[in-house]
């Protein structure tokens, strides 16, 4: 396996050192052991132009587990996953407070390396989005970034990450084709393969399969089962039966605020707030 | 009536009409210069005319018109033709008007011979004799006259072509090196140099001296044997005349050609044309220099803008704070392109040349002042000139092509962790080249049409040297050049012989058409190509 070059630093933060008391999680999950929660969300406040747009939300995301974010449009979903690769920083006008641990380091740290953080926190888009290149150099496009230059390096790169996306046997005999050329759903595929071309740690996916019909999106949710041996996934979705069916824990937002978060069982099966319970039910949203 | 206002019926008729409209009159434009251009090169049949008071004339009829009447303007059933009768150093003129009325007789004779001369125009007359060497070969008209002075007259074509591959080559280099020479002495005195140095270069300028003679030498030669042969003619008045073949760039007897013939000697004419040098200040000949000083111009203005263009569009929608300041500056830039172009031809004179290359004289060429090398105007300077006219249409077409550009793909190579340069480079710019090219295309089209600026700032009537040549440094960026646009204005009004020179306005315009349109062709042929690389539709 080709393994990129990753910084000692990262390595040595990765043993999650422990967390100043006061910032301890105030209702830890069950059944999940504290040292391997990989993003630690502490009383995260967002402002967009001094409109709020996140609320004091305090959450922690296991290690290899698909976490979902669920909620109604405009609570907020999206802007707390921008938050986690920092992707926010391009807008303007975006003010916040709190903090978010990944691995133990504090990434709005002003000596975090963006660019690193990114390469560990990979992200994929609601709307497909392969650059208009061929397939290779779509997928070679992050390593090549990161310094890897050998073409024999960057032919296992790409191989390797389509077939953890699910597109090699599709890709295999047209990687020099533009990726234009590619259906839909091939092209979610795609862009998920680009994402772990950089090795991340964690995947960002924002209601990808919005956009998908329904073959391509049972495609890439059976994805999700054989990356989250490796990676850790942070799933967006509006669709409460993706949710049930990908997810491992869930986390409800309402108007900004984390209304509740639990395994995914026992949220669907006996929610403990009763806007959970009508959201889930379908009373809104 | 009211209803059918409202159905819009009238409205898709005066849409329609506008268009046909304006599809007509480019259309019209567009033939009325390909007819009047391109007919100008057709060897037509040389018409013998004998007038009522038994005098006669010959040449080619170029026109015919209704003789305008005082008052009677509709009955004015008169006509008169406009003869192209030549033999410009015996009439004084090229043309003459004859009434029709005043015709006796019109006759086609096929001995008669078209000269195209080097000098003084054509001549229309009869063979009466051809010698050499002072003594005659043939005599009369007939075709064995004919026959005996073509192989003298290519011998005579040979041999003026070889003393002007003389003067240009080995003559102009040798002007030129003892030029150098002479500056570089200059330059050793004014750095006060060693006397030695100055020696060096003396001894130099004197081989080159002796070259200089062994060369004048050589074309004296040649030129006296070009010389020898000549032919005398007698026109249809009677009077006779004496040419040198060497004179002569090229005899016909259009009369006696056939349509293949007419079509040779046509493709000949026109191949001359856009690939001769001028004669008889530009109203004859060739005007490759001016093609030639067009499409580098264009290219030298296309190298500085689009660079400058794509950066100051990349700065100004990529990097600058959008607000009040970038939006005045937008502002700015967008009315720069409406800014007359004589104004920016009197900046381009008085920054780059007086200013800029005044300073580079100064600096790097002292030996030469008062004689000005970059301190005058030249085609780097004219087409920096027409680069700052330009500038605006690249920045608006980059900035379009820049904001077309997906956020979704920009935030993909972003969450990759690259940075906001890798970026620009990687993903922005090349699915921002159609744009970019959008506008490369559309500067070169406002620039090979410009003329105005560059008539202060480095085009002249006729230029002596092209830009590009053999000698070192072979790129000859200070020289001045000419120009398509400015030929045209300068043959069509400040010819001596503007009535002779006026199918060449038109021929000359044609060209310039077909340049520019060539230009955009291949631009836009890039452009597709790029597109269809990115698939982008954007533009
Ligand atoms: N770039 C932005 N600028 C200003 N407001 C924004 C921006 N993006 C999102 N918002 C606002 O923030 C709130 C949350 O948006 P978002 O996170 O996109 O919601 P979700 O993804 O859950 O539908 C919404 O009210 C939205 O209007
Ligand atoms: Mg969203």
């Amino acid at each position: 396996m080709v393994k990129i070059k990753m910084p000692k630093v990262q390595e040595a933060l990765a043993v999650t050192p422990a967390l100043p008391p006061e910032r301890a999680a105030p209702s830890p999950a069950e059944g999940v052991p504290p040292s391997d929660f990989v993003i630690r969300i502490r009383n995260l406040n967002l402002w967009y132009d001094g409109t709020p747009a996140l609320h004091d939300v305090t959450l922690d995301l296991p290690r290899c587990k698909v976490t979902a974010f669920i909620g109604p449009s405009g609570c907020g979903k999206s802007t707390l996953l921008r938050c986690l690769n920092r992707l926010n920083d391009l807008i303007d006008g975006v003010r916040m407070s709190g903090s978010i641990h990944v691995s133990g380091q504090d990434i709005y740290d002003p000596f975090v390396d963006v660019t690193e953080l990114r390469k560990r926190v990979g992200m994929v888009f609601q709307k497909s989005n392969p650059f208009p290149k061929s397939i290779f150099e779509n997928v070679a496009y992050g390593p090549r970034i990161h310094g890897v230059r050998n073409r024999s390096d960057l032919d296992a790169i790409v191989q390797k990450s389509l077939e953890r996306a699910g597109l090699w046997n599709e890709a295999k005999d047209r990687l020099n084709r533009n990726a234009l050329e590619l259906s839909g759903g091939q092209q979610q595929r795609l862009c998920i393969a680009r994402a772990l071309a950089v090795d991340p740690e964690i995947l960002l996916m924002d209601e990808p399969c919005s956009a998908l019909d329904p073959v391509s999106t049972a495609h890439i949710e059976e994805l999700f089962f054989d990356l989250k041996t490796r990676y850790t996934i942070v799933l967006v979705t509006h669709n409460m039966q993706q949710a049930a069916r990908a997810s491992d824990r869930t986390a409800f937002l309402l108007q900004g605020r984390l209304v509740e978060v639990g395994s995914t069982r026992d949220m669907f099966t006996n929610p403990r707030k009763s806007e959970t319970q009508d959201y889930i039910t379908g009373r809104f949203g | 009536m009211k209803k059918l206002f409202r159905s819009g019926e009238p409205f898709i008729w005066l849409t329609g009409g506008a268009l046909g409209g304006s599809l007509i009159m480019i259309l019209g434009l567009i033939l009325l210069i390909a007819v009047n251009g391109l007919g100008f090169f057709w060897p037509s049949d040389v018409a013998l005319l004998t007038l009522a008071d038994g005098s006669k004339a010959m040449g080619q009829i170029w026109n015919r018109e209704a003789i305008p009447t005082p008052g009677e303007a509709e009955r004015s059933v008169e006509h008169r033709l406009q003869i192209h009768v030549g033999n410009r150093e015996l009439y004084g003129q090229d043309f003459r008007w004859i009434d029709e009325a005043r015709i006796e007789r019109r006759e086609w004779p096929e001995q008669t011979v078209l000269l195209e001369r080097r000098e003084w125009g054509s001549f229309y007359g009869f063979i009466r004799e051809v010698r050499t060497e002072g003594r005659a070969v043939a005599q009369g008209s007939s075709d064995e006259a004919w026959n005996a002075m073509l192989p003298l007259l290519d011998r005579a074509r040979a041999l003026w072509n070889e003393v002007r591959a003389l003067e240009k080559g080995p003559m102009g280099e040798i002007y030129r090196r003892q030029e150098r020479n002479r500056l570089a002495v200059r330059r050793v005195r004014l750095r006060h140099g060693s006397e030695e140095e100055i020696q060096r270069l003396l001894k130099e300028s004197e081989a080159w001296g002796d070259k200089y003679r062994r060369v004048s030498e050589e074309i004296g030669r040649l030129r006296s044997e070009m010389n020898r042969s000549a032919v005398i003619l007698e026109t249809a008045q009677g009077e006779t005349k004496e040419i040198p073949l060497s004179m002569i760039v090229r005899a016909i007897r259009p009369n006696a050609l056939g349509v293949l013939g007419k079509c040779r000697v046509y493709a000949q004419r026109l191949w001359e044309f856009a690939s001769g040098d001028p004669r008889e200040s530009n109203t004859e000949g060739g005007i490759f220099p001016a093609i030639f000083g067009t499409v580098m111009m264009v290219f030298i203005m296309t190298l500085a803008v689009v660079p400058l263009g794509v950066l100051a569009a990349l700065y100004l929608r990529e990097y600058a704070k959008q607000g009040l300041l970038v939006r005045i500056v937008r502002i700015a830039v967008n009315n720069l392109a409406g800014v007359p172009s004589i104004v920016f031809g009197v900046f381009g004179l008085g920054f780059f040349i007086y200013l800029i290359g005044g300073s580079i004289d100064r600096l790097f060429f002292p030996e030469a002042l008062p004689t000005p090398t970059y301190g005058t105007g030249g085609i780097l300077w004219a087409s920096l000139t027409l680069a700052l006219l330009t500038v605006p249409v690249v920045i608006v077409a980059t900035e379009e092509g820049l904001a077309a550009v997906p956020a979704e793909l920009r935030q993909g190579s972003l969450a990759l962790g690259a940075t906001k340069f890798e970026t620009l480079r990687r993903i922005v710019l090349p699915s921002a080249t159609p744009g970019i090219l959008t506008g490369m295309i559309l500067a070169m089209a406002r620039a090979a049409g410009e003329v105005a600026p560059l008539m202060i700032t480095g085009v002249v009537k006729l230029a002596p040297t092209l830009p590009v040549d053999g000698t070192f440094p072979y790129l000859h960026l200070e020289r001045k050049f000419m120009h398509l646009g400015f030929h045209i204005y300068d043959v069509g009004f400040q010819s001596p012989n503007v009535e002779a020179a006026r199918p060449m306005v038109y021929a000359t315009t044609l060209l310039l058409l077909v340049i520019v349109v060539g230009l955009n062709l291949a631009a836009i042929g890039l452009r597709n190509r790029l597109r269809r690389k990115y698939h982008s539709t954007a533009f």
